[in-house]
C-alpha cells in the first residue's frame, strides 16, 4: 500500500526533462529514519554489544514517558503553537499521584483524576490563547509556573510510592518470548542478564497512546483540521473548519499526554519527586524537531516523534556505552542534532518546496511562533 | 486631570506600575516599617534593597532580551549563557596560580565576556545570515549550552576563593550593592547608545515593518546581529554577577529559567512580543515586578515553596490586561452599558 | 447611469431576453463607509444563474469592498443583499460559504501542507463509523477533478507539488464540491500563463453552461471580453453601469473606467502647463533598461530617463506598472535584461543599490510598504538618510531639526509637529511624507508609483506642483499613476503597460486623452 512511488514523484524541469524529486512532505522524516538507521550502524560497528534486541528495547522502556509527552507536544507544534509547561505538568501529576497514594487512595480514583487535571490544565491554556489572544509562549510559560509551583506546594520532598498495584506494575516485565538473546538489562547500578527480550507495561501504555494519536491525526477531521491550522490558519478559517475549537483541543491533548507521562513515570522510579522534568519540555521539542516536524506547524508525524525521541536516548546510550564520554555530552549532541536539522529543514524551505521551473509555489509559512496569524 | 490619567493608562507600562506600587502598598499594611531603609556597616539595607538588588540580574538580562525582541527576535539561550559564564570565570579562577589574586579574577572574567561575545555573535549569525527563525536558532544553544557549561565544570560545583570575584556579586560600591551598579551603568549605557546613535531608531523601524525598512536602504543584517551579540554580553555578565554571589559555578541550576524571567520582566514592561517599539525603563518596571512579587510572597509568611503559584497568577493577570483583545471587550462592555443608561437595548 | 437599476430591467442572456429570472444575487443600494471614505454608495448589483459576469473598476471603485460586502467580512452601512430571493445578512465568510457563495481569492486559500484530495473535502470528508473513509475521499476528488478536466492531476499530491493555475483549480474543485452556486473568482489570472487561462476558461464556462453563477474580477480586459456575458462597472465607489459584454466597445468601457472628473480637471487647470523637456542631442540619460524582466511579474521593459523629464507610466491597475518600477529600485530582481546608469552597467540587487546610486521610490502601499506607522514624522522622514549613514553615525539633532522643519515646510505637511506619529497623519500629509523621505537625500532619480492615490485634492496639487518643480530643477522622475489626466499632464513621455509587457512608448506633444486611452485598450497600435 505504501510503496516508493508514493515518496518520490516525477515533474518535468526547465528543459523539459523528467526529474524525480522527494515529496515534500515525507523528505524530513525520511531523514529521521535514515539517521536513525545510521546510528544503529554505527553502534552496532563500534560496541560489540550493541545490536541486541534488549537494548533497541531498553530505549523504550526508559522512554517510554518522554514518547508520550513528546505525542502531545506534536499535536501542539503540528498546529503552529508551543507549550512550555508540559515538564511541569509531568511533575505536577507524578507528585500529585504520589501523595495521594500514600494517603490511601485507591489508584482506580488517582489515575483518572490526574488525567483530568492534565486535560482541565491544557484546556484552561488554549482558552487564553485562542480567546484572548495571548500568545501561546507566555500563556504555557505561566501555565509552567504556576503547575510547577503546584508541585512545591504539594510537597518538597520526594514521596514513594507503596501502592501494590502501582509496584506490580513497576515490576511487571512483558516478555516478547519469540526473542531470545543473551542479553542484560541494567537496574540501577546491577546489570542482571536476561533471557527473553522484555518490555515494561508503561512501553504498551505508551503505543497505544502512539497508535490513538496517529489515529486522530490521519484518520479523523479533527486530526486534519490540526494540520490545516499549521499550514494556513486562515484557509482553514475560510474553509469553514472547527478552527477555535482545535486550537483549545490541542493544548488540552498535550496536558492529557503531559499528565500520562507523568503516570507513566510513577511506574517507572515508584517515586513523585517535585524536581522532576525541569527541562522536559525541551527534550519533547527537540525530539519533535529531529522527528521532522516544522516548529511553524502543519507538517510532521507523530511516528516521526517517536522515533526523534529514540534518537535522543540512543545518543545516550552511546554516550553510556563509549564511557569514555561524560553524560553531559547528551545536551551537547542533543544540540548539534537540532541545530543540523534545522538547516535541512532551512534548505528544503528554499529547494524541496519549489516545484522545478517554476516560481515557488505557495511555500511554507514563516510565521514566527509568537505572532497570531491575521485574518484577511 | 482626567486627562492625564486617561493618557498614562493608555501606556503599556500603566498596568505593571501599577502593580508594583500595589504590592509594595501591600507589603507596607502587612509590616510595617517595610519600606524602611537603613544604614549599617557603611551599606545600604533594607527590603527595598534586596527587592533592586535580586532585580538587578533579571534586568540586566532582559536590557538583552528587549532590544532582541524589539527587532521581532527572541533569545531562549541567556540561561545557558549565565551557566558558562560562571564555569568558565571560575574554572580559571580554581586553576589559576594564585587562586586568589586580582590578576585571576581579571582573566576570569575577561575569558567569560569573549565568550560570551562568541556565542552572541553565533546567535546573530544564525538569525541574520543563515536567516533561521531566532526561537528555533537560539534553542540550539539552549540546549546545548549546559552541556557545554558541564563540560567547562567536569560535571561538578566548582567553589572560589577570591574576594575580587565575589565582590562583583556581594560587594559594595558607594553604599549601594555593586551588581546594582553594574546593571544601572548598563542601562544608561546601553540607553544613551541607542538614542545617542540611531541604533534604537533603527531597531524599531526593523521591528515595526520590516519590509518598509528594506524599502528605505536600511540593511539589517548588522543590526540584528550587534542585538544578539548585546544580548549575548548582558547574559554573561548577570551569569558572572549570579555566579559571584554564591562564588561557585553550577552548570546545572546556574541561570535556570533566568530566560523566562527576562522575557516575563520585557512582556510586563510594555514591549510586545511581535516587535517594534520597546522601553528599558519598561523592562526595569518589569523586573522590579517580579522581584517585588517574590519578596511580597515571602513577608506575607508564604512558605518559599509557593511563591510560584501566586506569581503564575499575577503575571497572567498583567498579560490578559495588557492584551488589546481586554481592551477590546471593555470597550465593549462600556459602550453597551453605557446605550442601556440611555435606555436602548442592544 | 447613477446607482439605480430600473426595477424592471430585462434580463439578456445569451440571445434570449428573459424578464422573469430570479437573480442569484441582488443587492441593493449597498453603501459602506470607512472614516473618512464613503467606499461604496448606493450600489446596485445583479447575478443570474448561468451568466459570467466581470466586475470591473480602478482600485479604490470599490470591487472588493463590494465583494466582502456580499460575503461577510465587512458589514454594510444601508442597502438590501437577496440571495436566491431571500434577504440576507452575513457576518462572517462561513455564513456566506453556507448560503452558497464561495469565493477564489487571488492568494490561494487553501492548505499547501494538505493533498490535492484532503484540500477538495477538508472539514466533510466522508466517514466510515467515524473515521475518515480516505477511499471514499479519493473517489470523490477524482471525480470532482474529472468533472474540472484535471483527470492528470494526482489527487494524493501535496499542494504546494502543483503549479499555481493547478491549485486555482482545485480551489474551484472545493467550490463545486461544497455545491456552491455562486462562484466568485478575484483575479484568476493574475498568475497564470496562456494555457493555463484557456484551462480555466474551460472550466469557467463549463461551471457556467451548469447554471452556476459566475463573478469574474479582473483588470484584464481582453479576458474580460473572452469570458463574460455581462459586466458592471464601477468608478469611485459608485455604480457607472450594467452592460452586455459583446455590445460594449473597449473604447467605451475604458472610457467609463477612467473617464474625466470634472472637479480635478478644473483645480489641475490652475497647474501652469509645464514646458516639456526636450532631450538636447548629446544629452545622456540617466537610466536606460534593455528587455528587462521579471519571471512572472513584467517582460520587455525597454526605456530611458533623462535628467530633468517626467516620464510617465500609464496601464491599467494591475498590468505590471508598479512590478516595473520595483525593477527599477532594486526591489525586485530582473531575470532578464540589462539596466545602464549614468552609462555604466549596473545590476540593480537591493534597493541598498539603487539609492546608493541615488535612485528613490515612494511605494505604492504607503502604509505598508512605505511609513513605518509607530515612528514619528522625523523618524520616517530621516529614515533613507540615516540608513545610508549606517546606525553608527546619528544625524546631528540640530540637523535634523533643519530638515525636517525644511520639508515640513516646503510640503505643507500637517500638523507641523514633526514628532508627531504618522499614523495620525491624513493620506495626503502621509504621502508628503514619504516623498520627503527621497528628497532629503537629494535623489537623481525618484520613482512615484501612484502617489496621488486616495489623498484629498489640495494635496494632490502639491504633490503635482511639486513633480513639476522637481523636473524643472534637473531631477528624473518616473511617475506611475492609474489617472490618464495627471500622466498626461505632468508627463514628457508616456510609457504604456498592458498585461505585463511594455507596448508603447508615447511623446507628450498633441497628444490627446483619447489616443492613449485608445493604445491601453488595444484599438490603436
Amino acid at each position: 500500500m505504501f510503496s516508493l512511488s508514493n515518496v518520490l514523484y516525477v515533474r518535468s524541469n526547465k528543459t523539459g526533462n523528467a526529474v524525480t524529486r522527494i515529496d515534500p512532505r515525507y523528505a524530513p522524516t525520511l531523514a529521521t529514519v535514515g539517521l536513525f538507521v545510521a546510528m544503529l550502524v554505527v553502534g552496532a560497528v563500534r560496541f560489540p554489544n550493541f545490536l541486541s534486541a534488549q537494548v533497541f528495547l531498553n530505549l523504550l522502556i526508559d522512554h517510554s514517558f518522554l514518547v508520550v509527552v513528546a505525542v502531545g507536544m506534536t499535536f501542539v507544534i503540528l498546529s503552529g503553537g508551543i507549550d512550555l509547561s508540559v515538564g511541569a505538568v509531568v511533575a505536577l501529576s507524578m507528585i500529585l499521584s504520589a501523595k495521594l497514594l500514600q494517603q490511601g487512595w485507591s489508584p482506580g480514583l488517582v489515575i483518572p483524576l490526574v488525567l483530568s487535571i492534565g486535560f482541565a490544565f491544557g484546556t484552561a491554556q488554549g482558552l487564553l490563547i485562542q480567546y484572548f489572544d495571548i500568545q501561546p509562549f507566555i500563556a504555557t510559560l505561566a501555565g509552567m509556573f504556576l503547575a510547577r509551583g503546584l508541585c512545591y506546594v504539594t510537597s518538597l520532598d520526594s514521596i514513594p510510592i507503596r501502592d501494590p498495584f502501582f509496584t506490580a506494575m513497576s515490576q511487571t516485565r512483558i516478555g516478547l518470548l519469540f526473542i531470545r538473546t543473551p542479553d542484560y538489562h541494567v537496574y540501577g547500578q546491577v546489570i542482571v542478564p536476561v533471557s527473553d527480550a522484555f518490555v515494561s507495561p508503561a512501553v504498551l501504555i505508551a503505543l497505544v497512546v502512539v497508535a490513538i494519536a496517529f489515529f486522530f491525526l490521519h484518520h479523523t477531521r479533527f486530526g486534519r483540521t490540526v494540520y490545516a491550522i499549521g499550514g494556513n490558519e486562515n484557509s482553514a478559517v475560510l474553509m469553514g473548519l472547527a478552527v477555535a475549537r482545535t486550537k483549545v483541543l490541542v493544548y488540552a491533548i498535550s496536558g492529557l499526554c503531559a499528565a500520562t507521562g507523568g503516570i507513566l513515570w510513577n511506574l517507572y522510579s515508584l517515586s513523585g519527586f517535585p524536581l522532576a522534568g525541569i527541562g522536559m519540555e525541551l527534550d519533547a521539542i527537540a525530539a519533535v524537531v529531529v522527528g521532522g516536524a516544522l516548529l511553524t506547524g502543519g507538517y510532521g508525524y507523530v511516528l516521526g516523534s517517536v522515533v526523534g525521541v529514540l534518537i535522543l536516548g540512543l545518543v545516550q546510550t552511546f554516550i553510556a556505552f563509549d564511557g569514555t564520554l561524560s553524560s553531559w555530552w547528551t545536551r551537547i549532541f542533543i544540540g548539534t542534532l537540532l541545530l543540523i536539522f534545522i538547516l535541512l529543514q532551512r534548505l528544503f524551505s528554499r529547494k524541496g518546496f519549489t516545484v522545478p521551473g517554476r516560481r515557488p509555489v505557495a511555500n511554507v509559512p514563516v510565521r514566527p511562533l509568537d505572532t497570531p496569524a491575521a485574518l484577511p | 486631570m482626567n486627562a492625564v490619567l486617561a493618557t498614562f493608562m493608555k501606556r503599556r507600562m500603566a498596568w505593571p506600575l501599577i502593580a508594583l506600587l500595589l504590592l509594595l502598598a501591600a507589603d507596607q499594611i502587612a509590616r510595617p516599617g517595610f519600606l524602611s531603609v537603613r544604614m549599617q556597616d557603611g551599606h545600604l539595607y533594607g527590603n527595598v534593597i534586596d527587592i533592586i538588588r535580586n532585580a538587578a540580574p533579571i534586568a540586566l538580562i532582559g536590557l538583552g532580551m528587549t532590544l532582541v525582541i524589539a527587532s521581532r527576535g527572541i533569545d531562549l539561550s541567556v540561561g545557558a549563557v549565565v551557566a558558562i559564564a560562571g564555569a568558565i570565570s571560575c574554572n580559571y579562577i580554581v586553576n589559576a596560580p594564585v587562586q586568589g589574586s586580582l590578576s585571576a579574577a581579571l582573566i576570569g572574567v575577561v575569558l567569560a565576556i569573549v565568550l560570551g561575545l562568541v556565542l552572541g555573535a553565533w546567535n546573530g549569525f544564525l538569525v541574520s545570515t543563515v536567516g533561521i527563525q531566532p526561537i528555533i536558532a537560539t534553542l540550539v544553544l539552549m540546549v546545548a549550552g549546559r552541556g557545554i557549561a558541564q563540560l567547562i565544570t567536569s560535571g561538578q560545583i566548582i567553589t572560589v576563593h577570591n574576594d575580587y570575584y565575589k565582590a562583583i556579586g556581594d560587594g559594595y560600591v558607594l553604599t549601594l550593592p555593586i551588581p546594582v551598579l553594574i546593571t544601572a551603568a548598563a542601562f544608561i549605557l546601553a540607553g544613551v547608545l541607542t538614542r545617542k546613535t540611531a541604533l534604537g531608531t533603527l531597531i524599531e523601524a526593523i521591528g515595526i515593518n520590516p519590509i518598509a525598512s528594506r524599502l528605505a536602504g536600511l540593511k539589517a543584517r548588522n543590526i540584528i546581529w550587534i542585538v544578539y551579540v548585546v544580548s549575548g554580553l548582558c547574559a554573561t555578565i548577570a551569569g558572572l554577577m549570579i555566579t559571584a554571589n554564591v562564588t561557585a559555578a553550577d552548570a546545572n541550576n546556574g541561570g535556570l529559567f533566568i530566560e523566562l524571567d527576562a522575557i516575563l520582566a520585557v512582556v510586563l514592561g510594555g514591549t510586545s512580543l511581535r516587535g517594534g517599539k520597546y522601553s528599558l525603563l519598561g523592562t526595569v518596571v518589569g523586573a522590579f515586578v517580579l522581584s517585588t512579587l517574590t519578596t511580597t510572597v515571602y513577608n506575607f509568611g508564604i512558605p518559599a515553596n509557593e511563591n510560584l503559584v501566586f506569581e503564575a497568577p499575577v503575571v497572567i493577570a498583567v498579560c490578559l490586561l495588557q492584551s488589546p483583545k481586554t481592551m477590546e471587550l471593555w470597550q465593549r462592555w462600556r459602550r453597551s452599558s453605557q446605550l442601556q443608561a440611555k435606555g436602548i437595548t442592544v | 447611469m447613477a446607482g439605480k437599476l430600473p426595477a424592471t430591467a430585462p434580463y439578456i442572456h445569451k440571445d434570449v431576453m428573459v424578464n422573469e429570472m430570479v437573480p442569484v444575487v441582488e443587492m441593493t443600494d449597498i453603501s459602506v463607509e470607512f472614516p473618512g471614505v464613503k467606499a461604496l454608495d448606493a450600489v446596485s448589483f445583479r447575478l443570474f444563474p448561468g451568466e459570467v459576469h466581470a466586475l470591473l473598476g480602478e482600485n479604490g471603485a470599490g470591487k472588493s469592498t463590494l465583494i466582502k460586502a456580499l460575503t461577510g467580512v465587512h458589514g454594510t452601512a444601508s442597502g438590501t443583499i437577496k440571495v436566491f430571493g431571500e434577504q440576507k445578512r452575513f457576518s462572517t465568510p462561513a455564513q456566506a460559504q453556507a448560503a452558497g457563495i464561495s469565493t477564489v481569492y487571488q492568494e490561494i486559500s487553501l492548505c499547501p501542507n494538505l493533498t490535492v484530495e484532503e484540500n477538495i473535502l477538508l472539514g466533510r470528508e466522508p466517514r466510515r463509523r467515524g473515521s475518515i473513509d480516505w477511499r471514499g475521499v479519493r473517489s470523490r476528488a477524482r471525480d470532482r477533478l474529472t468533472q474540472l478536466h484535471l483527470e492528470h492531476v494526482d489527487p494524493g499530491s501535496m499542494l504546494s507539488t502543483q503549479s499555481v493555475a493547478i491549485q486555482q483549480l482545485v480551489a474551484i474543485a472545493r467550490s463545486v464540491e461544497i455545491e456552491a452556486r455562486v462562484l466568485i473568482l478575484d483575479e484568476p489570472t493574475s498568475s497564470l500563463d496562456a494555457d493555463e487561462v484557456n484551462q480555466l476558461f474551460r472550466v469557467i464556462r463549463d461551471l457556467r453552461d451548469r447554471g452556476k453563477a459566475i463573478l469574474f474580477v479582473s483588470h484584464f480586459l481582453e479576458q474580460v471580453y473572452q469570458i463574460s456575458d455581462r459586466m458592471t462597472v464601477l468608478r469611485n465607489g459608485k455604480l457607472v453601469g450594467e452592460f452586455i459584454t459583446r455590445d460594449l466597445p473597449r473604447m467605451s468601457l475604458i472610457t467609463k473606467m477612467i473617464g474625466k472628473e470634472l472637479a480635478v480637471l478644473t483645480e489641475l487647470d490652475h497647474i501652469p502647463a509645464r514646458k516639456h523637456a526636450e532631450a538636447g542631442a548629446d544629452e545622456k540619460p540617466f537610466i536606460t533598461t534593455q528587455g528587462l524582466g521579471r519571471r512572472g511579474s513584467v517582460s520587455h521593459v525597454d526605456l530611458s530617463i533623462y535628467p530633468g523629464e517626467v516620464v510617465g507610466l500609464a496601464g491599467l491597475l494591475g498590468s505590471g506598472r508598479t512590478e516595473t518600477a520595483r525593477l527599477l529600485f532594486g526591489a525586485d530582481r530582473a531575470d532578464e535584461g540589462a539596466i545602464r546608469l549614468e552609462g555604466a552597467a549596473l545590476k540593480l540587487r537591493s534597493p541598498r543599490t539603487a539609492i546608493d546610486h541615488g535612485i528613490g521610490f515612494c511605494s505604492e502601499d504607503r502604509k505598508e510598504e512605505g511609513l513605518i506607522a509607530d515612528l514619528s514624522v522625523r523618524d520616517n522622514l530621516l529614515l533613507a538618510m540615516q540608513a545610508s549613514k549606517g546606525w553608527a553615525r546619528r544625524i546631528p539633532r540640530r540637523e535634523q531639526d533643519r530638515l525636517t522643519d525644511q520639508f515640513i515646510k516646503a510640503l505643507d505637511i500637517r500638523p507641523t509637529d514633526p514628532d508627531a506619529l504618522v499614523r495620525n497623519l491624513s493620506g495626503g500629509n502621509q504621502q508628503k511624507v514619504l516623498l520627503a523621505r527621497w528628497l532629503v537625500i537629494s535623489p537623481k532619480l525618484v520613482i512615484l508609483d501612484e502617489p496621488t492615490r486616495g489623498i484629498d485634492i489640495g494635496a494632490k496639487t502639491q504633490i503635482q506642483k511639486l513633480v513639476n518643480k522637481l523636473a524643472e530643477d534637473g531631477m528624473a522622475i518616473l511617475f506611475v499613476s492609474s489617472e490618464l489626466e495627471e500622466v498626461m499632464r505632468l508627463s514628457d513621455r508616456i510609457v504604456v503597460i498592458r498585461d505585463r509587457a511594455m507596448i508603447a512608448e508615447i511623446t507628450n506633444e498633441d497628444v490627446s486623452l483619447d489616443d492613449i486611452m485608445g493604445v491601453i485598450a488595444g484599438a490603436v497600435s
